[in-house]
């Protein structure tokens, strides 16, 4: 079983993805002679030396723009972020300073809640509904209309941005917000779908049947059992499509039209590289205010964000 | 899985019935707005590029394949769907393979949760984050100067010359992948390492006692154990590194021999208004993926079945 349906059965189950597990030293070192169980323990010393060596090297590019945000111009410019770790330390809020006040990185950061909270609340709440019904109820063509959802999970977005554009320019909405919610709804969709109808479905059936029996509607099912019970499904789901609309460029790029006033964070960075190229006291701190939020959810509801990016993993 | 879809079944023919048409009718409205996003934002667009596809750059004169040769023939075109190919394999053995080493190490240490997350932290960073990241790693100055960039800084200490990690045809393409190689195979490795969690502890034991080496219990006993993820994650990775377009799009721009189809598919279709040649770009995206698309509709069928 866990082997046939790799992803979401055996990670969404776990506690916290990214737990440890309980193979550690000791199991490698029962029931071994003395010899050899000092040749484990000498082993699995160097394997954390090798471990330790690995997390570092995958932390040091975040970390030196981190320390680079903080370093006045002039330092950036001449010299490597590494020496300002050592005293005399002249670290500055002046990069966060002027970024915000004169670069629009402020508006950007306010843009790209604009479009995320809608943006993930419209497509979890259309895709709950269908999801429900695709899971608790008969209706001809059900299996059909669901394998079709499931073939669009991994179509490119591609395949969808023209056509899409040139119906927002008739219905003259592009370059607005509207057009960018519209959007996100219709790519989240399938995947939330999917993801919404597996945990629905999986749900003791006692619970509708009982309810059904009493005389509860749909409606009451729905929103006093399935959603109170859904709570973690939903958490990851949100989180993911959060993230996926907060990160987007693309969609962005092309359905607001390049409007500066309603550009997000990541189109707004992306025109200070274009436009700054080299000049970096203004990109490292813009950059890192676009990885703000997403890392402050990553760390205080990390067993959710790890869940949603997993499962969603499996997004076109 | 078996079991939660057997109850389902079994439960769905115990449901008391209602008058189907009024039920039925229920339901629908229950999916129509769903229904009503995919069909208008998804499929009606889907089936509209593939007809594009067959039109001239203003979708007023029939060509048939034109566009489709034109990827196939022209050398600026076959240079795109050459580096696509290259992210595809480079990106996905080097993502897997690294993601499932690690995750073999972290598995054998007491630091593993913090290891894991200094690991999976990229996958919260934009695309378009880290390519800034990555820009200022592989900033670079002329030979004598001093290297802001820290991998010149490290090259130069050992003596070459410092390199233009993204103008430099022979390196370029590699250092973008390695933008991406570094955002996910923290998602490689936390899939990778679930799986491994059940691989049974007396098979490597007992393989431990008849005297295999590590290697060999890797490639032999892990690896073919867990291979079914591992296809898994190796899917994941080619749907995404197929489309790949912000870590180009924000490091060279596709300039400099490094453009990919995604992106050129952005130049063609907003930048240059070439309808027909954008919609075959993304056609061809689309036929690569079919196969996966099969795969996943039998596996969720098996599913179902079972």
């Amino acid at each position: 079983m866990r082997e046939e349906s790799a992803i979401p059965p055996s990670t969404l189950m776990r506690e916290n993805p990214l737990a440890g597990g309980p193979s550690a030293p000791e199991v490698l070192a029962r029931g071994a002679t003395p010899r050899e169980r000092l040749v484990r323990v000498v082993s699995s010393s160097l394997v954390t030396v090798i471990v330790i060596i690995i997390a570092l090297l995958w932390s040091v590019p975040t970390f030196g723009l981190f320390i680079s945000s903080f370093r006045p111009a002039a330092a950036i410019q001449s010299t490597g972020w590494w020496t300002g770790l050592l005293p005399p330390w002249h670290f500055t809020l002046e990069n966060y300073q002027q970024v915000l006040s004169s670069q629009g990185i402020g508006t950007a950061f306010l843009n790209s809640l604009i479009i995320a909270v809608p943006g993930t609340i419209l497509p979890v709440l259309v895709a709950a509904f269908a999801a429900y019904a695709f899971a608790w109820m008969e209706f001809p063509g059900r299996d059909w209309i669901f394998l079709a959802i499931v073939a669009l999970l991994v179509v490119p977005i591609q395949m969808t941005l023209g056509p899409v554009l040139s119906l927002f320019t008739t219905a003259q909405i592009t370059g607005s917000y509207l057009a960018i919610w519209l959007a996100h709804t219709a790519y989240g969709l399938p995947f939330a779908v999917y993801l919404l109808r597996s945990f629905f479905a999986a749900l003791p059936a006692d619970l509708f049947e009982s309810a059904r029996i009493d005389g509860a509607s749909h409606l009451r099912i729905f929103t006093n059992i399935l959603m109170p019970l859904s709570v973690p499904a939903l958490a990851s789901l949100v989180i993911f499509q959060f993230m996926w609309v907060w990160n987007d460029l693309l969609v962005a790029l092309i359905f607001l039209g390049g409007n500066p006033d309603k550009a997000p964070l990541t189109v707004a960075v992306a025109n200070l590289v274009n436009s700054f190229g080299t000049n970096y006291q203004v990109l490292t701190s813009a950059a890192f205010i676009s990885m703000a939020l997403p890392l402050v959810i990553f760390f205080s509801l990390q067993r959710y964000f790890v869940r949603g990016m997993l499962a969603g993993s499996v997004k076109g | 899985m078996a079991t939660i879809t057997g109850t389902a079944a079994a439960v769905k023919e115990k449901r008391p019935r209602r008058s189907p048409s009024k039920s039925q009718l229920i339901a629908w409205v229950w999916i129509a707005p769903a229904v009503f996003f995919a069909a208008v934002f998804l499929i009606y667009p889907v089936l509209n590029t593939i007809w594009l596809s067959f039109f001239n750059d203003t979708s007023t004169q029939f060509v048939a394949l034109k566009n489709f040769s034109h990827i196939f023939t022209d050398p600026a075109m076959l240079e795109i769907v050459r580096n696509n190919l290259l992210w595809l394999v480079i990106g996905t053995v080097v993502t897997v393979f690294l993601g499932l080493v690690i995750a073999v190490l972290v598995d054998r240490v007491r630091i593993e949760s913090a290891a894991k997350a200094a690991i999976f932290i990229p996958m919260a960073i934009s695309f378009v984050g880290a390519g800034v990241i990555w820009n200022f790693m592989y900033q670079y100055a002329p030979k004598g100067q001093t290297q802001v960039g820290l991998l010149n800084a490290i090259i130069t200490k050992l003596g070459l010359p410092p390199q233009t990690w993204l103008i430099n045809p022979q390196v370029n393409n590699f250092a973008l992948i390695a933008v991406y190689v570094w955002m996910w195979t923290g998602f490689c490795m936390v899939i990778l390492s679930a799986a491994l969690k059940s691989v049974s502890s007396d098979l490597l034991e007992a393989a431990r006692v008849d005297g295999a080496n590590e290697l060999t219990i890797f490639w032999r006993i892990i690896v073919p154990v867990i291979s079914p993820t591992i296809v898994v994650v190796a899917t994941t990775m080619v749907i995404n590194l197929l489309k790949i377009f912000d870590i180009v799009y924000v490091m060279t721009g596709g300039n400099y021999g490094t453009n990919v189809i995604a992106m050129s598919y952005y130049q063609q279709n907003f930048t240059f208004g070439n309808t027909g040649l954008a919609s075959a770009l993304a056609v061809v995206l689309l036929v690569a993926i079919i196969p996966i698309m099969y795969f996943n509709i039998r596996r969720y069928r098996e599913e179902v079945r079972r």
